[in-house]
């Protein structure tokens, strides 16, 4: 049921500075995988739900962080939009706010945005207790700084993401996917090319040697690009692309350690282990046993950074490092938004 | 944020500083050369710089940040200086800092659509030496053709096809930026993500308060294949604003969406001659990109609905020559407005566009209430407003009025649920206007992550974010639906 939940939270966040408790930020708890252990009380957010406002020919839509990530998509969907950044949800409980707060991105996001690119607004508790609301419902708005975006991918250690308003948009008319065999390189060198053109391409995959290309638009503008691309149409791309999306693939099993590593497109990633490789070459999906060290020097060779997504063991330093004039700032960064280090300490890294 | 030893800053010991370690063609301090510095594009507002340097290379950006850090010297970073809300305004007590020679377009990586740019390289450009690839770099400000790269950055620069394509923020990858004490930090990556904080996002939009943006790696884009404008004619706003509505509604995401009502289709028309119906009371530009074929699938879906919203005429563009015409009234809408008043003050506020109609209206009342025309061009696909006042300068209280009028229509946007700057920056210009959409809470949260930055409080000074002082004073400082403001956090 929708429930405006924020002022318990932010009572729950005062007891915490006074008592001088850290608290764990919980939403639905299926992105407790990612990143380091927290040490807290639990602050769960999932009674905090419900749409706030939503009007589809704005094109904007504002939630309490609770609310069910798949309640949003069927809601939207009735109204022929969708968050474009396509965000998988890794388990039915899944929330916006863990989505904002993890900002992840599905298939789409090379061709659309990444989850931050539609934020536009947020309503957060800070570790003074305060209720803040920055950026808003429209399009566009430079007043201030954007700690929307700060927030979005910062794991909850800035503050407590109560609403979120997002730029949606209409889902594609026609959808179409092809699949080829393909060497991983030469397919990389295409997506490379087509992305230089102006194709409706909104998904690509590299797996096992064969590439998956998505076509989203206008059914005459997915005809022409059809010649273009190449390839056989794959039946059932739906159910594809969603397994792609919530690493259900074959290739996401096992108990080798998992890296994400984002990359230039064209950029080569040579490293021992199977790759899947989606966001038309800059993201690979590594699953490897070589040393932390020896992943994240190829990664950077070429401009990109590593993170061990998931492992057996749960890894101290999972974000790529920061180098230290940086770690210093995030550091003073933290200080700003949450003076008291109450919020999902070390949920990043071990200094904040 | 006081600045600490304002008037205890020694000019002299100051320049020597400097010129232990800068040549001599980088300081201007004579009255004389720091004249062409005193304003930027808000000329209403001007201040001799005390000194204006014009570095060459990014270690001189260094060297200079840490002898202002050390002696407490104000520091004012400045593009092309085409901004319009007085971000690059100068201060009489401190250094001003032109990035004007850094040109150089560092590198163009087609294959991964990026081009690597100092931040002075003009936005136009960008998109100039990508096209042999088949490239561009999508915000188009107007003042494209003079304003550069780091103050797009800066200001977090849009234009009019930001609804499809996005804003600065968007369309960059990576910056490097100087802070104050002279760090010189990487954010974002060339991948498309990077460890960490948001930096890249947080730094976009800051109006110089952080840092002093000293490269910009940008993204590339493929040009579309074709673009076609479809131009309609409605003798109701309401109308026209139902229309907008409607074109989203049906899934359509035009490459732009623009309005003006009829001043400003008026003063264009008898400047450019685009072919506007001068007696319309407002006009749509609707631009569709894509595929020829999706194009004209578009055009016949959007020309059926400016129809059926009540469009009183539609024409679309038959070829590029004709594009180009129907967008030249709206592009040269500010010069045009020059033509027909002595001055025009040119504000911006986001709406949420359904309340486009309200706003209009009482746009024109308080008008009235003030005495003086406004005319309206409107980014109406993602309700940015740039109305504008007309005005002569040269009757006396005329200005006073103007800055009234635009405070009203300002706070009139937040009232609807908008902002006071959609793309135009807060600067000195809209200080005031930040008390009536942030509380005291906002506010000082805003100081803090400026402090994380820029402890001294040296950068930029008294832009963007005012002080809690100023907004006791201005006597607008915001209360969240009825809810005061923590007692214990007043701090004026």
């Amino acid at each position: 049921m929708p429930h405006d939940a924020s002022t318990d939270v932010r009572a729950r966040v005062i007891d915490a500075i006074e008592r001088q408790v850290p608290l764990a930020i919980v939403g639905g708890g299926t992105k407790h995988f990612l990143g380091r252990e927290v040490q807290g009380e639990p602050l769960a957010l999932g009674d905090h739900r419900g749409v706030v406002d939503y009007h589809p020919e704005e094109l904007v839509l504002t939630a309490r962080a609770g609310t069910p990530l798949s309640e949003l998509d069927t809601l939207l969907a009735e109204q022929g939009q969708m968050f474009a950044f396509e965000p998988p949800h890794f388990g039915a409980a899944a929330t916006l706010g863990g989505t904002i707060a993890a900002n992840l991105s599905g298939p789409r996001r090379a061709y659309a945005g990444a989850a931050r690119d539609f934020v536009l607004g947020t309503r957060i508790v800070n570790g003074r207790g305060e209720i803040l609301r920055f950026g808003g419902e429209v399009m566009k708005n430079v007043a201030g700084y954007d700690l929307s975006r700060l927030v979005t991918g910062a794991m909850g250690t800035l503050g407590v993401i109560l609403d979120i308003s997002l730029k949606v948009l209409p889902r594609p008319r026609e959808t179409l996917t092809l699949v080829q065999s393909l060497a991983p390189r030469a397919a990389i060198e295409n997506l490379c090319r087509w992305a230089a053109a102006p194709l409706p391409i909104s998904a690509s995959c590299i797996e096992d040697e064969h590439l998956y290309v998505r076509l989203s638009g206008t059914s005459s503008a997915l005809a022409e690009a059809r010649v273009t691309i190449g390839g056989e149409v794959l039946e059932d791309a739906d159910t594809f692309w969603l397994e792609v999306r919530e690493q259900r693939r074959p290739f996401f099993a096992g108990e080798t350690p998992l890296w994400r590593i984002s990359l230039p497109p064209a950029a080569p990633l040579d490293l021992p282990g199977e790759q899947v490789i989606e966001w038309g070459g800059a993201l690979h999906w590594l699953k490897s046993d070589a040393p932390a060290a020896t992943i994240r020097a190829a990664a950077a060779e070429h401009g990109g950074h590593a993170m061990l997504f998931r492992s057996p063991a749960r890894p101290d330093s999972p974000w790529h490092p920061l180098p230290e004039p940086l770690m210093q700032l995030h550091k003073r960064i933290k200080a700003a938004m949450d003076p008291h280090d109450i919020f999902n300490r070390g949920r990043m890294y071990a200094e904040f | 944020m006081t600045i600490s030893g304002q008037s205890s800053i020694d000019k002299r010991e100051l320049l020597a500083a400097l010129h232990r370690f800068l040549p001599d063609d980088v300081i201007l301090h004579a009255r004389e050369d720091l004249r062409p510095y005193e304003c930027d594009g808000l000329s209403a507002y001007r201040q001799t710089p005390m000194i204006a340097v014009l570095p060459h290379t990014i270690e001189q950006v260094q060297q200079i940040m840490r002898v202002c850090q050390e002696r407490g010297v104000p520091v004012v970073a400045r593009g092309a200086g085409t901004g319009l809300s007085g971000g690059a305004l100068p201060l009489g007590n401190g250094l001003l800092l032109s990035l004007a020679r850094f040109m150089s377009i560092l590198d163009i990586d087609p294959v991964n659509r990026t081009m690597r740019v100092q931040p002075g390289v003009r936005n136009l450009a960008i998109s100039e030496a990508a096209a042999p690839h088949g490239l561009y770099y999508a915000p188009d400000p107007s003042s494209q053709i003079a304003c550069t790269i780091g103050g797009n950055v800066a200001e977090n620069a849009g234009g009019v096809h930001c609804l499809k394509y996005g804003l600065t923020v968007h369309n960059i990858l990576k910056l490097k930026m100087v802070t104050m004490d002279g760090e010189l930090l990487t954010f974002g990556a060339d991948a498309p993500d990077a460890p960490g904080f948001d930096l890249l996002a947080l730094a976009t939009g800051s109006e110089g308060m952080l840092g002093v943006i000293v490269e910009v790696t940008v993204k590339l884009i493929p040009k579309p294949e074709t673009a076609r404008v479809v131009l309609a004619a409605f003798d109701d706003v309401e109308h026209a604003g139902a229309a907008v509505g409607a074109v989203i509604a049906a899934g359509i995401v035009p490459a732009g969406l623009e309005m003006m009502d009829n001043p400003a289709i008026r003063a264009a028309e008898a400047f450019v001659h685009s072919g506007y119906p001068v007696d319309a009371a407002a006009i749509l530009l609707c631009e569709l990109d894509g595929t020829a074929e999706s194009v004209a699938d578009d055009i016949d879906q959007v020309s059926a609905i400016m129809a059926h919203c009540g469009a009183s005429a539609t024409r679309v563009s038959r070829d590029e020559t004709e594009r180009a015409k129907f967008w030249a009234g709206r592009k040269m809408a500010f010069p045009a407005m020059g033509r027909i008043s002595p001055d025009y003050y040119c504000t911006d506020g986001t709406i949420p566009r359904k309340h486009l109609p309200r706003v209009l209206r009482r746009i024109q009342e308080l008008g009235r209430k003030h005495e003086l025309a406004v005319a309206n061009v409107f980014h109406a696909g993602d309700g940015n407003l740039h109305p504008m006042i007309l005005y002569d300068a040269s009757r006396p209280g005329e200005l006073e009025r103007v800055e009234k009028l635009g405070g009203e229509i300002l706070r009139l946007c937040v009232e609807v649920g908008g902002t006071i700057t959609g793309e135009h920056g807060v600067g000195v210009e809209k200080i005031n206007q930040m008390c009536d959409q942030f509380s005291s809470a906002e506010l000082t949260q805003f100081h803090a992550i400026k402090a994380a930055f820029d402890p001294k409080g040296l950068l930029n000074p008294g832009k963007a974010v005012p002080l809690l002082k100023r907004c006791a004073e201005y006597g607008g400082l915001h209360v969240h639906a009825g809810e005061l403001p923590f007692p214990e956090l007043e701090r004026f």
